[in-house]
């Protein structure tokens, strides 16, 4: 047995001692029922050593073959599949959430189900469930392939995968069991908080071994923008998970920032895990999937630096823009005011960046549905970037923000722009990493396209049309001087509105099923039909 | 072109790259939140905020637990419609001891910050066993659950005492009594309501749910709405003092 891998196993055995403490003192039965969790979790992670160990091969997975990288690719299969399996699950939960507004007798009076907690999982689950494990198979990838070179670390690469994941069940569980810190996608109580840190420095060390064994001179392009996401995200959330728990037996903790400073601490995080988690890591995928997809070279190599390190200054100042006209001093405001309206710039760079590689290739959007998907992307990347300095603003924030305008402007970016590029590197890599000469169906994927873009346009105007209605009906005053409607009366105005928007949540869902049905017959079928598109014969003039 | 080639250390050298990453990422944070621990201008000087009595934290608990925060903001904008329809607009000063902050980022419902004391008691028991029957319009989920459930206040002590180590002004009088203060603001008439409101001035102490047999969820969550944005008195309140 290796260091490692017995090092590993009596970790696991002290977490499930430890655990089965906790569970037999715990104050909660909520808190009991996630420490036997954790310590089934660990007593599987040594039998699953311990069983590996006797079904390997002595010596260590070569890192070569025949003068070709042994690429690993085992666990980017199983975060792949979880993406899609937590997409789903997470798309499911928002559209029902969705529904819940539109018809609060779906509420079922129940705790679990109610919406101030299904709320949570859903951005959870699509964030960081589905986004997180697109981020990690498609980081694992693209730093073996960029480099070529085997991905570092014996255990740890599964480690990262199956901790994460396991993240994933106890923040989610949490949830709907009421344990939550209420910070706005910081939910997660300090035990989950801790071993996800543990997960983020394993998977951070497993990046940087594979560039350091790299065997290409430079460091590609999308490999800057994960190390970007995989380090400001290790310090948003040390920054504004800083707790203390009220007892190791009980889940409660409160957070060392209060009132104002936890606000924009909280902000600051907030901002930033879209900035890092959503854009940066997603604008790597763009890099590597998008010059793959359609055979050309990046457009411009000093744009990419330019954009780079501009999109990583500027992103971090904007946090203070979702606290315009709070109690939040107004030099902080004005600050985050501006720097988000300058963020518009390297947003776009990296847009021109992504568009113009298809240059002299543009016919190709025609042919292949699945480049389309990442083009359509994006174009919705650059449109959402451009809608968020204009609602950073302080007068349009003052009517945009608290109102459905916001949701309309996150969903336009995480549909349009972050699930459409994952769709995109999804239907490719599956192919690459199942050894298959290309998808089941590209009509399928054309459909899935229409299907969902039809959905993010109901769903994205839906939420214009009632942010921009009800910001308005709440300034509304009669020519006698009084506010024209009171409070019910705009939330009843917003019923047809959350009736368009759960459709369009449910087209956009469908796709995605669609979607999970095509690569699982990938999968199955062996690759041996390779499209079901014809190529187009030029036919003479006439 | 130098620069261009400069940029090669970092593009060649993996720690480079990752030392860059790290400077570049931390000065807006640093300059946007350091300047908020020392400015004296970030907190307004006010009269009347206590810290939380145990019942209102329990309550407060209660209401991170729902997630309430997906829905109310707890945030009055210094806007003409928001100081008509919800009252004076926050002070940084009201959000003092709240860890975590419930400013909220979405009004599906409205601004909690000042609902303290304008609806009764028996609304709030209404609204949260059943919203549908004091506003027929809403898309607020019922939490009959609330009323149900005895409230968990046998660790209190240990929150407060947390609370205390964190800086929030919990003398060892008031986590020595912790779980008896729960006791007396949710007993009507208590004989030692006087040391209650001695310890937290303003405190209003009854039965809050209806059911003065039982300490339940729904007595701290409405005890903590109904404290909201009632300690600092606007009458008396000079917001020119604090201009600096």
């Amino acid at each position: 047995m290796t260091l490692g891998e017995a090092g590993t196993a009596l970790a696991f055995g002290l977490l499930a001692f430890l655990s089965l403490l906790i569970a037999a003192k715990a104050h909660t039965s909520e808190y009991a029922f996630h420490a036997y969790l954790f310590a089934a979790g660990s007593i599987a992670a040594v039998f699953a050593i311990i069983d590996r160990y006797y079904n390997r091969p002595a010596i260590k997975a070569p890192l070569t073959i025949d003068g070709k990288p042994n690429y690993n690719m085992g666990p980017i299969k199983f975060a792949t599949v979880a993406a899609m399996f937590w997409g789903i699950a997470g798309f499911t939960v928002g559209l029902w959430a969705a529904l819940e507004l539109a018809f609060p007798v779906l509420n079922f009076d129940l705790p679990w189900i109610s919406f101030g907690r299904i709320r949570p999982l859903h951005t959870s689950a699509v964030i960081f469930a589905f986004g997180g494990n697109v981020l990690i198979a498609t980081s694992f990838y693209v730093v073996q392939r960029t480099c070529r070179a085997r991905l570092a670390g014996d255990l740890a690469p599964w480690f990262v995968v199956l901790g994460y994941n396991f993240f994933i069940v106890i923040a989610g569980t949490g949830y709907l069991l009421g344990i939550t810190q209420s910070k706005e996608y910081a939910e997660p109580e300090w035990y989950a908080d801790l071993w996800l840190t543990i997960v983020w420095v394993v998977y951070f060390l497993v990046f940087l071994a594979t560039i350091m064994r790299r065997s290409e001179p430079h460091i590609y392009v999308a490999n800057w923008f994960y190390i970007a996401f995989i380090l400001t995200i290790a310090v948003l959330h040390l920054g504004n998970n800083a707790t203390i728990p009220v007892s190791i037996f009980s889940p409660k903790s409160y957070i060392v920032w209060s009132g104002v400073q936890d606000a924009m601490v909280q902000w600051w995080y907030g901002h930033n895990a879209v900035g890092f988690f959503l854009t940066a890591g997603f604008l790597a995928i763009m890099y590597y999937f998008i010059p793959k997809r359609v055979e050309r070279p990046v457009y411009s190599y000093r744009l990419s630096i330019i954009h780079f390190w501009a999109l990583i200054f500027l992103y971090i100042w904007a946090g203070p823009h979702h606290l315009h006209y709070t109690a939040l001093p107004d030099w902080a405001q004005t600050l985050g005011m501006t720097f988000s309206v300058m963020l518009w710039m390297p947003s776009w760079g990296g847009m021109i960046n992504g568009l113009m590689t298809l240059s002299g290739a543009w016919d190709k959007l025609r042919t292949d549905p699945v480049l389309r998907m990442m083009v359509v992307s994006v174009a919705f990347y650059g449109m959402s970037t451009f809608e968020g300095p204009l609602m950073s603003i302080k007068a349009v924030n003052s009517l945009s923000h608290y109102t459905d305008w916001t949701i309309g402007h996150v969903h336009s970016g995480a549909l349009g722009w972050v699930a459409f590029v994952s769709f995109g590197a999804v239907y490719c890599l599956v192919p690459w990493l199942w050894n298959r000469k290309g998808l089941y169906s590209l009509k399928l994927v054309n459909w899935h396209f229409w299907i969902s873009t039809i959905g993010i346009v109901l769903y994205i105007s839906a939420m214009w049309v009632s942010g921009i209605l009800q910001g308005l009906m709440w300034r509304a005053y009669t020519n006698l001087g009084f506010l024209e409607y009171s409070f019910i009366e705009t939330v009843e105005a917003m019923h047809p509105f959350y009736v368009i928007r759960a459709l369009g949540g449910a087209l956009f869902l469908a796709g995605s099923c669609l979607m999970v049905f095509n690569l699982w017959m990938t999968v199955r079928s062996g690759g041996t039909e390779i499209s079901t598109q014809s190529e187009p014969s030029l036919v003479p003039a006439e | 072109m130098s620069l261009w080639s400069k940029h090669k250390l970092l593009e060649k050298n993996s720690i480079f790259m990752s030392i860059g990453v790290l400077v570049v990422i931390s000065i807006g944070g640093l300059v946007e939140i350091v300047p908020l621990f020392y400015l004296k201008s970030t907190i307004e000087k006010v009269e009347g905020m206590r810290p939380y009595t145990p019942l209102e934290l329990a309550g407060r608990n209660i209401y991170v637990r729902e997630g309430c925060y997906n829905c109310h903001s707890q945030m009055v904008r210094p806007l003409r419609d928001e100081v008509e329809r919800y009252g004076h607009y926050s002070l940084a000063a009201e959000s003092m001891y709240d860890r975590p902050f419930q400013w909220g980022s979405k009004r599906t419902g409205p601004d909690l910050a000042r609902v303290g004391g304008k609806y009764s008691d028996e609304w709030h028991r209404d609204h949260l066993n059943q919203p549908k029957s004091v506003v027929p319009g809403t898309v607020m989920p019922a939490y009959p659950w609330l009323a149900r459930t005895a409230l968990d206040f046998e660790h209190i002590a240990n929150d407060l005492k947390v609370q205390a180590h964190l800086g929030v002004p919990y003398n060892s009088e008031m986590i020595a009594n912790a779980a008896a203060d729960v006791r007396i603001q949710a007993t009507p008439d208590h004989p030692d309501a006087e040391a209650l409101a001695k310890r937290y001035p303003k405190v209003q102490a009854r039965d809050f749910d209806g059911d003065p047999k039982r300490i339940t969820e729904a007595d701290a969550l409405i005890a903590y709405l109904q404290l909201l944005g009632t300690l600092v008195d606007f009458k008396l309140y000079n917001d020119k003092a604090n201009i600096r």
